[in-house]
C-alpha cells in the first residue's frame, strides 16, 4: 500500500488518539481529590449509586464550609460496573493517575477484597461503608459498616429471647458468596454454644439474581412444620431480595409464625416490593430512617433537598435514607476531622490521626472510632417492617458496642491481635 | 456464512519468508516496542517526564494484549473457518483458573488464616484440598493444566458438536450454554474455586513477589512476545494449504465435504488451537490483573471477544489485535470520562460494526489505501493519455 | 317530658354504644410497659369474651393507639378517643406510639380470634377458628369450651373438637392425652404434625406414645399429596413463565430465523410500561388501581412492538440472511436499550405492586398455598398461547407470515408484501415479549437487568422445542420448568440449573432439529 498524504495522516491521528489516551493531565493541584469507587451500572448500581451522591453531598455541605486545610474537596467519580477485576484496575487509576487522597467505596466483599491489595501496596485510604463478614483487618481500610457481632448475633439473641418469639429452629439462608458464607458460619458456632443441635439447623445457598423461590419457601415451610418455633436468618443480597419476600407475602408464611431476619434489607431494597403481607419482618442495622433524633431529622432533610435539587432519580419523589448512607457520611466527617488534626493528607499521618475520632452520627448518638482496629463503635437496632416500607425499632442496644472483626466464633481467629498488621 | 470475500493478492502464497519484507518490518517493529520500548519508558525514563509510561499504563496494556491474543484465537475460527464461539470466555477463564490456583498456593502461609489451604477454603471449613488442586503446588504442571484442560474441553465438546454437524446460530446458542453453565459451576462455593470471589491477594509467581514493577514489566515482556509469537504461528497457518482448506470450509462446507475432505478434523483442530490460546493468554491475564472471578466465563464476556474481531476486521488477523485495542482503549477512557455513555457508544459500535463496516476498521484503511491508489493510477493514466 | 325521655334514648340509639368492659388502668397497661405484664393484662381480659373489646385490640394492631401517662388512647380518621371509655378527648403533647412487635402481634391476633369464636356470624367463626389452629394454650381451654357447647354447626363444632384436642394433648391426665391423641389423627394440617412431633419426644406414657406416633403416620400421609402438588404446580408455573418468555422468540427466531438477543430487553420494555400504567393510575385513578393491570396488558405489548416495529425497520431488515450479523447487532441494540432505560428511570430497580387480588394465595390444601399471580400468570400464559396459535393459525396475517416462512420469493410473486409482513411479524414477537415482562413484573424484580436472566433460558427452550414449531416451544417450556424444578428439590437451585443446560447441550447433540424438527431433507441435516 502506497504511503500517501491520507494514510499518513491517518496513522498520525491513530497514533496520537492511542498516546492521548495515557496522557497525563498535568495542572496545579488547588483542591485536594477524593475518590469514589461505586457501582454506577451492572447489578450492584441498585445498592451502589446513592453512596456516590452521599459522598458527593457530604463534598458539597464541607466545601461551603470552606473545605479542609483550606482547600476544597474535588470528587472523581469512576464507575468499576459491578466487575471486580474492573474495580482493582479503577482503585489503581485513582490512586497512581488522579492522585487521590482518599476514597470512599466497595460494597460487596468481593470488590473489597479485589481492590484491597492495590491499596496496601500503593499505601493509600480506603473507606468501606457496608455492613460485612469481618475476617479482615488492613492498615490501608477503615470500617465505617457493622461487623457481624455488631449486626448478626445481636439479631440472633433478640430471635432467641422471649420477646423476639423464643426461636429454637434455624433457617440460615443466603447468597452463595463470602459474607453469608462467614457470618452463617460464625452464627453456626453461636447457636452451637447456644445448646442448638444441628439438626436444628437449616442452610442454603442460592446464586446471585436467583428469582424463583418457591421451593425454598416450601422447604422452609416443611422445615418450621417440624415442631419447634423456627425463624430465618436471610443473609439474601441485592436484588434476589425481591422476589423473595414477595414470594413469602404470597405464599403465607407470617412474620408472627416464622419471623425473618435480614442483613442486607434496607429501606432502599423494601422500595419495589409491597410491604403489606411483610408486616413484622425484621433487619437488624446501626441505624434507621425512623430513628427520631434531632441529628436524624436533619440529615434526612439534608438528603431530601439534595435528592430534589440534583434530581437523583427514585429520591427526588420519594427520598429514603439508609445504614450505608450514614456510614459513608460518618466516614467522611471523621476524614475530614482526622486530616485536620494531622494538619496533612498523607496517609500514614492521617491513619494516626483516626484514631479516637468522635462524630455525632445521625442515628441519635456518638459515632467513635476504635483507638486501634480500625472499626466504628456503633449501636444496634433491630426494626420490624411497618405497611408504609419503613422500620419501627422494637430493641436496641443500650449503647454502641465495640466491634470484633476477628470473631471468636471461628476458632481459626485465636491469637489474632486486634489491630493491623504492619506490613 | 459470513462471506468475507478477500482481494486475490492475500491468497497468494508467500513461500519461505512467511512475509514479505514491509511484513517482517512491521512485525520486527512491533516485538521491538513491547519488549524494548515500552519497558523503557517505564522502567528507565524518570517518573516525572512527559514520556513517562506509568504502571497503571503498563497494566492496562498487558491487559489488552491478552485481549488481543483471544481476540486473534477468535479470527481463526470465526474469520476463517466461519464458526462463531459466544464462549470463548470460558477457555480464557479457564487458563486463567489454571495459573491462579498455582498463584493461590504460592501464598502460603501468608494469607489471613495463616493456614496452607487457600482462605476461602478454610471459612468452608476444609481441611484438605480437593483433588482438583492435587498440581497445583507444580508450577510446570499447573501450566500444563492451563493448555490441557481448555484444550481437552475443547476438543471433547467441538468433537461431539462438529459430529453432528451443528452449525452456525445453533453453535453459538450452544457455547453460550456451555459458558453459562460453567459460570453457575464456578460461582458455586462448593465447586472448590472461591465462588464469587475468585482468586485474589496473590503474593508471588515462581519465588518473585508479584506485585512489584519488575515482575509487572516481564509479564508485560512475555505477554507481548506471545501475542507477536501467535500472530506468526497464525499467519503461517492460515497460508498453507491447512488455511485454505479452513476458509474453503467457511465460504461453502458442503462443496467441501462433495470435493472429498472431511470438514471435521479441520474444525475439530482449529477449535482446539483457538481455546489453547485463550487459555494461555487467560494465564497471562491473572498476574497482571490481580483477580480471577466467574463473571470472565460470562455470556456476555465470550461476545464481547467476538465483537473485537469484527470492529477490527475479521479474516486479516492484525485486525482483530487492532480491535482489541481500540475497543477496550475506549472502554477505559469512556468508563471515566462519560460513564453514563459507555454502553451507548459500545452498543452502537455493535450495530453500526455490522450494519456498515463489515470489514472492520482495516477494511476501511484497505478502502482508503485502495480508492488512494485508484486516483494516483487515474492521474498516472491521465498523464500518459 | 316524654319527648325529652324519646330524644334522650333516640340520641342513645343513634351514638355508636362504645361501651368496654375494660377500665383505663387495663388499657393503659396492656398497651405500654414491659411485655410479659402487657401480655398477661390482654389475656386476663380477652377471657371475660366481651366482644366489644374488638376494636380496642384492631387498633392496637392497626398501630392506631399512643399512649401518655398510662392512658391509652385511639387515634383514628383524625379523632382521638380514650381507648377504655371511647370518650372523645385531646392527645397530650407526649404522647408516644406503642411498640408492638411479633410477639404481641401474635398474641393480639389470637385474642381477636378467640373473641370472634362467639360471634353470631358463622363466617366469622370458621375464620377464627382456622385462625387458632396453631396458637392455642390452656388459658384459652375455658373460651373454648364454652364456644363449643354454643356452637351449633356441626362442621364448626368438629374443628373446635380438633382445637380442643390440640389443648388437651398438654394436659395432666394420660387419659385425656389418649383421646386427644386419638382425636388429632383425623387433622390435615401442618401445625398438628408440628405438635405432634413436638410431643412425641417428651410423653412418658406408652399407649399414649403409640396413639401419638399413630396420629403422626396418618397426618403426614396426607401432607404428603400436598407436598407433590405442590411440586407439581411450582413446575408448572416456572413452565408457565418459560413459555411466555419464548413464545416471542420462538416467533422471531422459529418463523423468521432472526436471532434477536435484545428480547430480554423488549421484555424489559413491557415491564417498565406496566410500571408506568401502574404510577399512572396511583396518581389519577386510585380507585381503580385494582385494575390496572388490564390496561398495562395492551400497554406493554404495544410499547414493546413499537419499539420492535423501529428495530426491525432501522437495524434487523439489513441483516436478514446473516444471522451471525444479526446476533452480533441486536446484542449491541440490547445494551443500547438497556442504558436508556437506566438514564430515563434510573438504575434502581422500581416497585411494582400486585394488585389487591393478586396478592396472597388460595389455600388449597393445609400445608398448599397457591398464590394467586402465579395462577394468573399460568392462565395468562394459556391464553397468550391460544390467541397465537389461532393468529397463526385462522387470520389473514398468520396465513402471511406462514407464507413468506416458507417461501419468500413465491409469496412475493403472488402480492405479498414480504417486508410489511417481515415488520409486522417481528413486532408481534416483540410485543409478546412485551407480555411475559408484563408478567414478570408481577412475580419478580423490575430492573434494567431484568431480561439479561431470562435471556439464556429463552433461547435454550427454542432450540429444545425446534424451529419452527410452536407445539415444540409449549412442550420444551413445561418439561423445562418441571425438570428443573424435581431437580431443584434434590440437588439444590444451581445445580438444577446446570444439568438442566447440560441435558440441553448433550440432548442438541444427539438431535440437533429439537424435539419437534421441520420434516423435510437437507443436505446439511
Amino acid at each position: 500500500m502506497t504511503v500517501t498524504r491520507r494514510t499518513f495522516t491517518t496513522s498520525l491521528t491513530a497514533v496520537a488518539l492511542a498516546a492521548g489516551l495515557y496522557a497525563v493531565p498535568a495542572f496545579a493541584q488547588e483542591t485536594i481529590k477524593v475518590g469514589v469507587l461505586h457501582s454506577l451500572s451492572g447489578t450492584m448500581a441498585i445498592s451502589e449509586t446513592v453512596l456516590k451522591d452521599t459522598v458527593l453531598m457530604a463534598i458539597e455541605e464541607i466545601n461551603a464550609k470552606g473545605g479542609v486545610l483550606g482547600k476544597k474537596l474535588e470528587p472523581v467519580v469512576v464507575d468499576p460496573a459491578s466487575n471486580w477485576p474492573l474495580f482493582a484496575e479503577k482503585a489503581r487509576q485513582l490512586i497512581s493517575k488522579d492522585k487521590v487522597a482518599v476514597t470512599f467505596g466497595c460494597w460487596t466483599s468481593v470488590s473489597r477484597k479485589s481492590v484491597l491489595p492495590v491499596y496496601e501496596e500503593l499505601n493509600s485510604l480506603l473507606f468501606y461503608p457496608v455492613q460485612y463478614e469481618g475476617e479482615e483487618l488492613s492498615k490501608n481500610v477503615f470500617y465505617t459498616g457493622a461487623a457481624p457481632n455488631q449486626q448478626a448475633i445481636p439479631a440472633v439473641e433478640y430471635l432467641m429471647s422471649k420477646d423476639g418469639g423464643s426461636a429454637k429452629r434455624w433457617v440460615l439462608l443466603g447468597t452463595d458468596y463470602v459474607y453469608p458464607r462467614t457470618t452463617n458460619k460464625i452464627l453456626r458456632s453461636f447457636l452451637k454454644s447456644k445448646g442448638v443441635a444441628d439438626a436444628d439447623i437449616m442452610e442454603e445457598y442460592t446464586p446471585f439474581g436467583h428469582a424463583d423461590y418457591q421451593g425454598i419457601i416450601a422447604k422452609i415451610k416443611k422445615f418450621a412444620g417440624e415442631g419447634k418455633k423456627t425463624a430465618v436468618v436471610s443473609t439474601i443480597n441485592g436484588d434476589s431480595n425481591v422476589p423473595f419476600y414477595k414470594e413469602l407475602g404470597n405464599q403465607g408464611l407470617k412474620a408472627t409464625d416464622v419471623p425473618v431476619v435480614a442483613f442486607s434489607v434496607g429501606e432502599e431494597e423494601l422500595r419495589g416490593v409491597d410491604t403489606k403481607p411483610l408486616v413484622g419482618h425484621l433487619a437488624a442495622w446501626n441505624y434507621f430512617m425512623s430513628i427520631k433524633s434531632p441529628a436524624n431529622t436533619a440529615f434526612v432533610k439534608q438528603w431530601s433537598d439534595y435528592a430534589k435539587a440534583k434530581g437523583i432519580a427514585g429520591h427526588k419523589d420519594k427520598p429514603l435514607t439508609n445504614d450505608p448512607m450514614e456510614a459513608t457520611y460518618i466516614g467522611i466527617h471523621m476524614w475530614k476531622a482526622a486530616v485536620e488534626k494531622a494538619k496533612s493528607t498523607d496517609t500514614d499521618k492521617v491513619i494516626a490521626a483516626m484514631a479516637g475520632q468522635t462524630y455525632p452520627a445521625p442515628g441519635g448518638f456518638v459515632s467513635t472510632m476504635d483507638a486501634k482496629n480500625h472499626h466504628l463503635h456503633k449501636p444496634v437496632f433491630i426494626g420490624e417492617i411497618k405497611a408504609d416500607g419503613q422500620f419501627g425499632v422494637v430493641w436496641k442496644t443500650k449503647g454502641p458496642v465495640r466491634a470484633e472483626p476477628w470473631s471468636p466464633f471461628i476458632p481459626e481467629n485465636k491469637g489474632k491481635k486486634d489491630e493491623p498488621e504492619k506490613k | 456464512m459470513s462471506t468475507v470475500m478477500m482481494s486475490p493478492q492475500a491468497l497468494q502464497q508467500k513461500r519461505g519468508l512467511l512475509l514479505g519484507v514491509r511484513g517482517w518490518t512491521a512485525v520486527l517493529s512491533a516485538l521491538a516496542v513491547l519488549t524494548v520500548l515500552i519497558p523503557l519508558l517505564n522502567r528507565v525514563v524518570p517518573a516525572d517526564s512527559v514520556f513517562h509510561l506509568s504502571d497503571y499504563a503498563v497494566g492496562l496494556t498487558g491487559k489488552i494484549l491478552c485481549y488481543a491474543i483471544c481476540a486473534l484465537a477468535m479470527d481463526l475460527i470465526w474469520g476463517y473457518t466461519g464458526i462463531l464461539s459466544l464462549g470463548h470466555g470460558l477457555f480464557f477463564a479457564l487458563g486463567g483458573y489454571g495459573m491462579g490456583m498455582y498463584l493461590m498456593r504460592q501464598i502460603g502461609r501468608d494469607g489471613n488464616y495463616k493456614s496452607d489451604l487457600p482462605d476461602f477454603m478454610v471459612f468452608l471449613n476444609w481441611k484438605d484440598l480437593p483433588w482438583t488442586w492435587a498440581l497445583s503446588d507444580s508450577f510446570i504442571a499447573q501450566m500444563a493444566l492451563v493448555v490441557l484442560v481448555p484444550g481437552l474441553l475443547a476438543l471433547v465438546f467441538g468433537w461431539f458438536a462438529f459430529r453432528s454437524r451443528i452449525k452456525g446460530v445453533y453453535f453459538s446458542i450452544i457455547t453460550q450454554a456451555l459458558t453459562y453453565a460453567a459460570m453457575l459451576l464456578f460461582f458455586r462455593n462448593e465447586t472448590g474455586f472461591g465462588g464469587n470471589n475468585g482468586f485474589t491477594d496473590f503474593k508471588r509467581i515462581l519465588g518473585q513477589p508479584i506485585a512489584t514493577p519488575t515482575t509487572r514489566i516481564t509479564l508485560f515482556i512475555i505477554t507481548g512476545a506471545t501475542l507477536v509469537g501467535f500472530y506468526l504461528l497464525a499467519r503461517w497457518i492460515v497460508n498453507s494449504k491447512y488455511g485454505r482448506v479452513l476458509q474453503a470450509i467457511r465460504d461453502a462446507e458442503t462443496r467441501v465435504m462433495f470435493t472429498g475432505y472431511n470438514p471435521l478434523a479441520y474444525k475439530l483442530s482449529i477449535w482446539t488451537l483457538s481455546a489453547v490460546m485463550c487459555g494461555v493468554a487467560g494465564a497471562l491475564y491473572v498476574p497482571q490483573v490481580g483477580i480471577i472471578n466467574p463473571s470472565e466465563m460470562s455470556p456476555s464476556a465470550g461476545i464481547e471477544i467476538a465483537i473485537w474481531a469484527a470492529v477490527g476486521g475479521r479474516a486479516t488477523l492484525i485486525g482483530p489485535i487492532i480491535g482489541a485495542f481500540f475497543v477496550n482503549g475506549a472502554k477505559s477512557w469512556f468508563t471515566v470520562a462519560f460513564p453514563e455513555f459507555w454502553l451507548y457508544f459500545l452498543g452502537a459500535l455493535f450495530i453500526a460494526v455490522t450494519l456498515f463496516l463489515p470489514q472492520g476498521i482495516v477494511g476501511l484503511f484497505k478502502r482508503f489505501s485502495r480508492s488512494a491508489a485508484d486516483t494516483a493510477n487515474d492521474a498516472a493514466n491521465r498523464t500518459h493519455a | 317530658m316524654r319527648c325529652l325521655f324519646w330524644i334522650f334514648c333516640l340520641l342513645g340509639a343513634l351514638c355508636p354504644p362504645l361501651v368496654f368492659a375494660l377500665t383505663p388502668e387495663q388499657a393503659g397497661q396492656i398497651a405500654a410497659g414491659d411485655l410479659d405484664d402487657r401480655i398477661k393484662t390482654l389475656n386476663a381480659v380477652v377471657a371475660e369474651a366481651d366482644t366489644a373489646l374488638e376494636p380496642f385490640v384492631k387498633a392496637l394492631l392497626d398501630e392506631a393507639v399512643k399512649t401518655s401517662a398510662g392512658k391509652a388512647y385511639i387515634v383514628a380518621d383524625g379523632k382521638t378517643v380514650e381507648a377504655a371509655t371511647g370518650k372523645p378527648a385531646v392527645l397530650p403533647a407526649d404522647a408516644e406510639d406503642t411498640v408492638t412487635n411479633n410477639r404481641m402481634r401474635r398474641e393480639l391476633e389470637s385474642a381477636i380470634a378467640v373473641l370472634r369464636l362467639v360471634s353470631p356470624d358463622r363466617a366469622v367463626r370458621a375464620a377464627a377458628i382456622t385462625e387458632l389452629k396453631d396458637q392455642v394454650d390452656e388459658g384459652k381451654l375455658g373460651l373454648i369450651d364454652k364456644a363449643t357447647t354454643a356452637e351449633t354447626d356441626p362442621e364448626l363444632k368438629a374443628r373446635l373438637q380438633l382445637l380442643r384436642a390440640a389443648v388437651l394433648i398438654s394436659s395432666d391426665d394420660p387419659a385425656k392425652r389418649l383421646t386427644a391423641a386419638k382425636a388429632l389423627s383425623g387433622s390435615s394440617s401442618p401445625a398438628t404434625r408440628s405438635l405432634l412431633l413436638e410431643k412425641l419426644g417428651s410423653e412418658p406414657d406408652a399407649t399414649v406414645k403409640a396413639a401419638i406416633q399413630a396420629a403422626l403416620d396418618s397426618v403426614q400421609g396426607q401432607l404428603v399429596w400436598g407436598e407433590r402438588l405442590g411440586l407439581l404446580f411450582t413446575g408448572l408455573s416456572l413452565g408457565s413463565i418459560l413459555l411466555l418468555v419464548a413464545l416471542g422468540l420462538a416467533i422471531t427466531y422459529g418463523l423468521m430465523g432472526v436471532i434477536n438477543m435484545a428480547h430480554g430487553e423488549l421484555m424489559m420494555i413491557g415491564a417498565y410500561a406496566t410500571y408506568v400504567v401502574q404510577n399512572l393510575f396511583k396518581n389519577y385513578l386510585p380507585g381503580a388501581f385494582d385494575g390496572y393491570i388490564l390496561v398495562a396488558i395492551p400497554a406493554a405489548f404495544l410499547a414493546s412492538a413499537l419499539v420492535g416495529a423501529v428495530l426491525e425497520r432501522t437495524v434487523i431488515r439489513w441483516l436478514y440472511g446473516r444471522p451471525l450479523e444479526t446476533l452480533l447487532a441486536t446484542w449491541g441494540i440490547s445494551l443500547v436499550l438497556m442504558q436508556a432505560v437506566r438514564s430515563i428511570f434510573g438504575a434502581q430497580n422500581v416497585g411494582v405492586e400486585n394488585p389487591a387480588w393478586m396478592s396472597g394465595g388460595v389455600q388449597v390444601l393445609p400445608n398448599l398455598v397457591l398464590p394467586y399471580n402465579r395462577l394468573a400468570i399460568l392462565v395468562f400464559a394459556a391464553l397468550v398461547l391460544l390467541a397465537m396459535a389461532a393468529l397463526i393459525g385462522k387470520t389473514r396475517l398468520g396465513l402471511f407470515v406462514r407464507a413468506v416462512t416458507q417461501n419468500r420469493r413465491m409469496a412475493s410473486c403472488v402480492g405479498v408484501n414480504t417486508s410489511r409482513i417481515d415488520m409486522l411479524a417481528f413486532a408481534l414477537g416483540a410485543g409478546i415479549a412485551g407480555l411475559a415482562g408484563c408478567a414478570l413484573s408481577q412475580v419478580g424484580n423490575v430492573g434494567p437487568d431484568l431480561g439479561q436472566g431470562y435471556i439464556v433460558d429463552s433461547f435454550m427452550v427454542v432450540v429444545l422445542g425446534g424451529v419452527g414449531q410452536l407445539a415444540g416451544t409449549v412442550y420444551a417450556a413445561l418439561g423445562l420448568g418441571l425438570m428443573n424444578k424435581l431437580l431443584e428439590g434434590w440437588a439444590g437451585a444451581v445445580l438444577a440449573k446446570i444439568m438442566v443446560l447440560v441435558f440441553i447441550v448433550v440432548f442438541i447433540q444427539k438431535r440437533p432439529q429439537g424435539i419437534f424438527a421441520v420434516k423435510g431433507r437437507s443436505a446439511e441435516a
